[in-house]
């Protein structure tokens, strides 16, 4: 799509890895040079020329949309790592443990200036294989990290039991089926599978379709909300040995259809749904196929604030899929489909 | 897309082309020699032909102002570095955590210049060159010291303070109004303070009762601002048009609308006002300069439209020289 520097913004509540996963970024030898966004600057060792500390200052934006919030810090830092365009590749944002990712990609969207110059490539959260689960219970901000993710790292592996793994790795997938989940331990993984990652996360993303979102199999749902005291805010079935979890509040699912879409639809609809239910909507994006246009448009959304481009020409033999998915808190399911499937281009 | 205006008067052949050789991010004449503030590292100076290259920071530079004798940038390596026409530098401050130095402001009496909610002044006749500084609630957007007395503007989210340095004891005036300034600047008659807002729209402020004036209707942010001569009136980017508001009457531009002038294909990213005359100098973001007549719209095309953004404008004390450079590194100077 362009010449924009790639940020990849690396958020996990405190204590789950973050900084070991930026020096091993840092110090693997990919030739690439990268500018870093971090803060508490200075009480971290971290070997890198362009290190810029931030102020982590989030402000809403006088536009009438009460969940439009930025970063203003991240604005300036921007701005000014623009005038050293050349001395580095790719920029990666380091938030703290508490941060809510949304104000770090609405910043992306929203200030014109910074949406020139730089592009969010990827949100990649580092999550405790350990101590993820309490998290989930007690801390909003880390259940939001873990909806906002298009990859998570479940680390500290080692120090987790088999089952266990597979029992966080269940309650991610409840929040979030659509990111890609490694697990690791001291965050060692291949650097291309935390950065560069856009395009081919989308496509990745939208091939999901996690089974129990799947309607009318048939199974029964067994929702034994015990709301009394000291209960848990999760759910759990099974689908032949594998666990499912439904968070109660966190949702997420896939809209899909072959049929080409009318862009005069689609986008007063998709505008209109985000300033109506914005608020519930974390993030969105999808791929799409209008009619009579030789390429994919893909568009990324979070809560009010859309963003959409088109990508590259549709390949011979490539299927004209429109897919989309979103990633909320208590979403009108049903009627987002329904919408989504009134935007078919008429034959 | 550029515009061609054809049928515009041009001075376009008196342009004296100068290789800055890097983005172009600020422009100040000290007398008749003009300083390119380079985004990284050095400043260019040039007259007539004649240019030197003087280094100045460790990185990039985030800030630039100038009072006419010196020109005092900001950097990346924490340093406020003031230099004079002989084109010595002298290292001002350095931040002690090295922290970003992207405000400064200068005066003859002082200097000032802002890391992150910290705002500091060093003033010029200082002894034991302690500079004095101030905690604002959030990140510093601008800095602009008022015409008379001592006293610097700040602007920050959710309003600006007014600080008199010299008054320690002395409450910080707090001007209200909701969101995020980005930048500041004082009328030079001292009677009305305006900031730039990430909001793509100005807020000012009567200061002699603090009376609200919200200026709106812009394409983007506004990121560049200039008074006409006698204070008369504001021009600045952030649209299609050159958007001039009047700031003669005793209201200002309260209650009236803007004059919209010299309307291009691409935005306006820069504007320098002559110092003498009703004219506005105004580069677009291809790269298009106009002089404009600010009484009747009158143009003259002084650099037709390239490629690269005009990023930096500014004309010499006596309004003969105007200099101006761009995002991709091309400058000039032009003789009138």
């Amino acid at each position: 799509m362009s010449d924009k520097i790639p940020v990849t913004v690396l958020t996990g509540y405190l204590g789950a890895g973050k900084t070991t996963l930026l020096n091993r970024i840092l110090s693997e030898p990919h030739g690439q040079k990268f500018a870093v966004i971090v803060n508490e600057f200075g009480e971290i060792g971290i070997d890198n020329d362009l290190v810029v500390g931030a102020d982590e200052e989030v402000f809403e934006m006088n536009n009438g949309c009460i969940c439009c919030t930025v970063r203003g810090d991240l604005i300036r830092i921007i701005d000014g790592l623009m005038r050293r365009k050349g001395k580095f590749d790719a920029i990666i944002v380091e938030t703290t443990g508490l941060a809510d990712p949304a104000p770090v990609a609405q910043t992306f969207f929203v200030d014109e200036n910074v949406g020139q110059k730089a592009k969010l490539d990827a949100v990649v959260t580092v999550a405790d294989a350990k101590y993820l689960k309490d998290r989930l219970r007690d801390a909003p901000e880390a259940k939001n990290q873990i909806a906002f993710a298009d990859v998570i790292l479940l680390n500290k592996t080692d120090l987790v039991s088999e089952p266990d793994l597979r029992e966080v790795e269940a309650r991610i997938r409840g929040i979030n089926p659509y990111a890609t989940l490694h697990r690791t331990q001291r965050c060692a993984i291949p650097l291309p599978e935390v950065l560069g990652r856009n395009a081919f996360d989308l496509d990745r993303i939208l091939d999901i379709e996690p089974s129990f979102l799947e309607e009318g199999n048939g199974h029964d749902h067994h929702h034994d909300h015990d709301h009394g005291h000291d209960h848990d805010h999760d759910h759990d079935h099974d689908h032949g040995g594998l666990k499912h979890y439904h968070d109660e509040h966190m949702q997420s699912f896939s809209v899909r259809t072959d049929k080409p879409l009318d862009p005069d639809k689609f986008f007063p609809w998709i505008q209109n749904l985000v300033a109506q239910e914005g608020p519930k909507i974390l993030r969105c994006k999808g791929i799409l196929a209008f009619k009579n246009d030789p390429e994919r448009f893909v568009f990324q959304g979070v809560h009010m604030i859309l963003d959409g481009d088109h990508q590259r020409p549709w390949k011979d033999g490539e299927e004209r899929l429109s897919r989309a998915v979103f990633i909320g808190r208590d979403m009108p399911e049903e009627m987002i489909r329904e919408g989504f499937a009134g935007c078919v281009a008429k034959a | 897309m550029s515009d061609a205006r054809t049928d515009t008067p041009s001075i376009t052949e008196r342009i004296r082309p100068v290789a800055a050789g890097g983005a172009v991010v600020a422009v100040h004449f000290l007398g008749d020699e003009a300083a390119f503030v380079l985004g990284e590292e050095s400043l260019l100076f040039w007259r007539d032909g004649a240019e030197r290259r003087v280094a100045v920071h460790g990185g990039g530079i985030l800030a630039a102002a100038s009072d006419g004798r010196r020109v005092v940038t900001g950097g990346d390596d924490g340093k406020v570095v003031a230099i004079d026409a002989k084109g010595a530098p002298e290292t001002i401050a350095t931040d002690a955590k090295r922290r970003w130095v992207d405000r400064v402001a200068v005066t003859a009496d002082a200097v000032a210049w802002a890391c992150g909610k910290q705002a500091f002044v060093l003033p010029s006749k200082s002894k034991d060159k302690a500079a004095r500084s101030i905690e604002l609630p959030s990140s510093v957007g601008g800095l602009a010291f008022a015409p008379k007395g001592f006293r610097l503007a700040i602007a920050h989210y959710n309003g600006a303070t007014l600080w008199f340095p010299n008054a320690p004891d002395a409450k910080p005036e707090f001007l209200e109004w909701k969101g995020s300034h980005l930048d500041v600047t004082f009328s030079p008659d001292g009677r009305f303070l305006v900031t730039a807002m990430q909001e793509a729209m100005l807020h000012g402020w009567r200061l002699v009762d603090g009376k609200h004036m919200r200026m709106s209707g812009y394409a983007t942010k506004v990121r560049s601002l200039t008074w006409g001569p006698g204070a008369k009136w504001l021009a600045t980017s952030g649209a299609t048009q050159l958007v001039v508001w009047p700031f003669a009457g005793k209201d200002g531009p309260m209650g009236k609308a803007p004059k919209v002038l010299s309307p291009g294909e691409q935005r306006i990213s820069a504007v320098a006002a002559h110092p003498k005359q009703e004219v506005c100098a105004v580069g677009y973001e291809d790269g298009m300069m106009l002089l404009t007549r600010v009484e009747d719209g009158a143009e003259v095309l002084a650099r037709p439209g390239a490629k690269s953004p005009i990023s930096a404008l500014a004309w010499n004390e006596a309004g003969n020289r105007l200099a101006f450079g761009t995002e991709d590194g091309e400058a000039g100077v032009i003789s009138l």
